[in-house]
């Protein structure tokens, strides 16, 4: 496998893992990843707890280095780099536990996302005048917390915070978004709805995501792609029907949820 | 350490709630009243001059808190701002007191970006302690190299000139005085400015999520540093000025008490505020001065309690029991999420 595609005419993918490995103690987080995602799609990663799925991220981001083993961003190398640095190439993500400011309101993480994208040239402008305040706005409408705008996000609950922690990523404007069990948290009865405009949006900007998903009604609803992950690998890779119909997933995965 | 940054009054970009206006109104008639002493208690003036440049360098350690860290060394550059200006004076008798001001800033500046790319990897004890060893290091050589620094006895700085004019004693303080005024105002005004900006607010959010940052693409260490050069410039310009009023630099400058005694008075006017960094000073200085008057050193003892008091009822120093009876007095009250900053 090559990043440039066989025929040579194609792009790479937006995002390659090769051979990935990754040991914590005698637990074999990554055990040889090798994943393309393609461009334009929405993946989810299911899998029971412990698979590694978090790790995966960990890495592709460069928070966590392999072992051994590379990841490809368009076909170049970015295993070395710092995850700001992959940010600022258009990686973007959202954790399974949100990481936000937590003595700022929701609007105010969102002001700060926007101004760290535009890169923060007026050290003597007021973060509330920034341009993007519309824009961030609009974001916070779209993940239905424009009523907790202005309230300090310890106060929020689990849900709020997790959605306020999608908007950030998205107000990078990433081409590729990375998100960690985006929808734990948030109420039953909101998920549907918030995947829906979130997958929307991300479709009408252009955006590739990579969901980790519990949730198989949602998995069935709104991934184009599944990847199953199991001790430390991708064990299997389809469409949702494919992947949900399958008889080891019913098994493993499903099963575990029910259970 | 952590102790502190929790004590720190509320650092979001929104304005604080109460009356702003009557807020400013009791900030100008606090500066109208400073900008008098020279003609209504002219005994006052040089121990109030001590006190705003003192002033302008715990505003340096005031930004520092805010992000949570707290430096034990920042004397430092106070200390190197001075002796620049006295160095300049030395080799440029007659220098301007702008370039006094600046060459001490630069220094300030120059040392504040050296020493800041190294102890910006570090946070609480250590980020404090590397600090401290700095300073110190600093100091072992002023007192070491007598013959370049005058060790111990310091070296003098003359009068610099004013724009080109030889002043008189008196003229030359009143001159420092107000100058002294002038960048309270002005550098206290462009903290405020800064501590609301993006960048700003991203410094005062280090202290809670660093991953977060990272994941915006920005180097935490960059941003930690970009406040660490403005401390170090204010900490630069109060020495400057400092070094000027009393006409002498000496190793005391740089002695890591003045440090404690920065970090002592932000937390005293209330730690991460602005006007709280002057005012802690003018409180300082005049119970210093007037209670070693009356009884020896019972002065420290009375800081001492003080500042206990201060800690264990009103950790947001002498600005949060002001601001609370600012909110008394106004009509409207702080909601809920106000509060809980
Ligand atoms: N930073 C780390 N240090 C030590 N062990 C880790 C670390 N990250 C993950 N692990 C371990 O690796 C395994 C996979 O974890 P994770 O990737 O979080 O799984 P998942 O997200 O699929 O639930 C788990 O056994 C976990 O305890
Ligand atoms: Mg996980």
């Amino acid at each position: 496998m090559t990043a440039t595609n066989k025929a040579g005419t194609a792009k790479p993918p937006l995002l390659e893992t090769r051979e990935l490995m990754i040991k914590f103690g005698g637990v074999t987080a990554a055990n040889n990843v090798s994943m393309q995602i393609e461009a334009g799609r929405n993946l989810a990663i299911i899998g029971p707890n412990g698979a590694g799925k978090t790790t995966f991220l960990n890495i592709c981001t460069g928070w966590i280095k392999p072992r051994s083993g590379k990841v490809f961003l368009e076909g170049e190398d970015i295993t070395p780099l710092p995850p700001r640095k992959i940010v600022r190439r258009g990686v973007a993500r959202a954790f399974q536990i949100p990481q936000l400011f937590t003595e700022h309101t929701a609007l105010e993480n969102l002001l700060i996302s926007a101004a760290a994208r535009e890169g923060l040239r007026n050290p003597l402008q007021n973060l509330h005048n920034i341009r993007q305040r519309d824009e961030m706005m609009h974001l916070l409408d779209l993940v239905h917390c424009t009523d907790v705008a202005d309230r300090v996000v310890v106060e929020l609950s689990e849900g709020q915070r997790k959605l306020i922690d999608i908007a950030v990523a998205l107000a990078l404007k990433p081409r590729l978004l990375l998100m960690d069990e985006p929808t734990s948290g948030v109420a039953s009865s909101q998920k549907h709805e918030v995947m829906e405009i979130l997958v929307g949006a991300l479709a009408e900007a252009g955006v590739t995501s990579v969901f980790v998903e519990h949730d198989m009604g949602i998995v069935a609803r709104h991934a184009d792609e599944v990847a199953v992950w199991n001790a430390g690998n991708v064990q299997l890779r389809g469409t949702p029907q494919e992947i949900l119909e399958h008889p080891d997933v019913i098994r493993d995965v499903i099963g575990e949820e029910v259970a | 350490m952590s102790e502190i940054s929790q004590h720190s009054t509320p650092r979001r970009a929104a304005k604080s709630g109460g009356m702003p206006s009557l807020r400013a109104l009791l900030t100008l008639l606090a500066v109208l009243l400073l900008a008098a002493v020279p003609f209504i208690a002219p005994s006052m003036q040089l121990l109030i001059n001590l006190a705003l440049a003192k002033g302008i360098a715990v505003l340096g350690v005031t930004v520092l808190l805010r992000a949570g860290q707290v430096s034990f060394g920042h004397a430092l550059f106070f200390g190197i701002s001075a002796y620049a200006g006295a160095f300049l004076m030395a080799s440029l008798p007659g220098a301007d007191l702008i370039l006094v001001l600046v060459a001490g800033v630069l220094g300030a500046a120059l040392s504040g970006l050296l020493v800041g790319l190294f102890v910006v990897r570090y946070r609480g004890i250590f980020f404090g302690m590397l600090n401290l060893a700095f300073s110190m290091i600093f100091w072992s050589i002023l007192e070491k190299f007598y013959h370049v620094t005058g060790g111990a006895d310091g070296i003098r700085l003359p009068r610099p000139t004013v724009l080109g004019m030889v002043l008189e004693r008196s003229g030359f303080e009143a001159v420092i005085f107000y100058l002294s005024i002038a960048l309270m105002v002005l550098l206290g005004w462009l903290t405020l400015r800064w501590f609301v900006s993006p960048v700003g607010q991203i410094f005062q959010s280090l202290k809670t999520n660093e991953t977060r940052l990272e994941y915006l693409g920005l180097s935490p260490k960059r941003v930690l540093l970009s406040g660490y050069l403005l401390s170090a410039v204010l900490c630069g310009v109060g020495g400057s000025l400092m070094a000027m009023t009393q006409g002498v630099v000496t190793p005391e400058y740089v002695w890591w008490v003045r440090s404690a005694e920065m970090v002592f008075i932000a937390v005293l006017g209330g730690a991460g505020s602005v006007r709280g960094a002057f005012i802690g000073a003018l409180i300082y200085e005049i119970v210093r001065v007037y209670a070693s008057a009356f009884a020896g050193d019972i002065w420290q003892m009375l800081l001492g309690g003080f500042l206990l008091v201060i800690i264990l009822f009103a950790p947001k120093g002498i600005m949060g029991i002001a601001d609370g009876l600012i909110h008394r007095g106004g009509k409207r009250r702080a909601t809920t999420a106000e509060e809980a900053r």
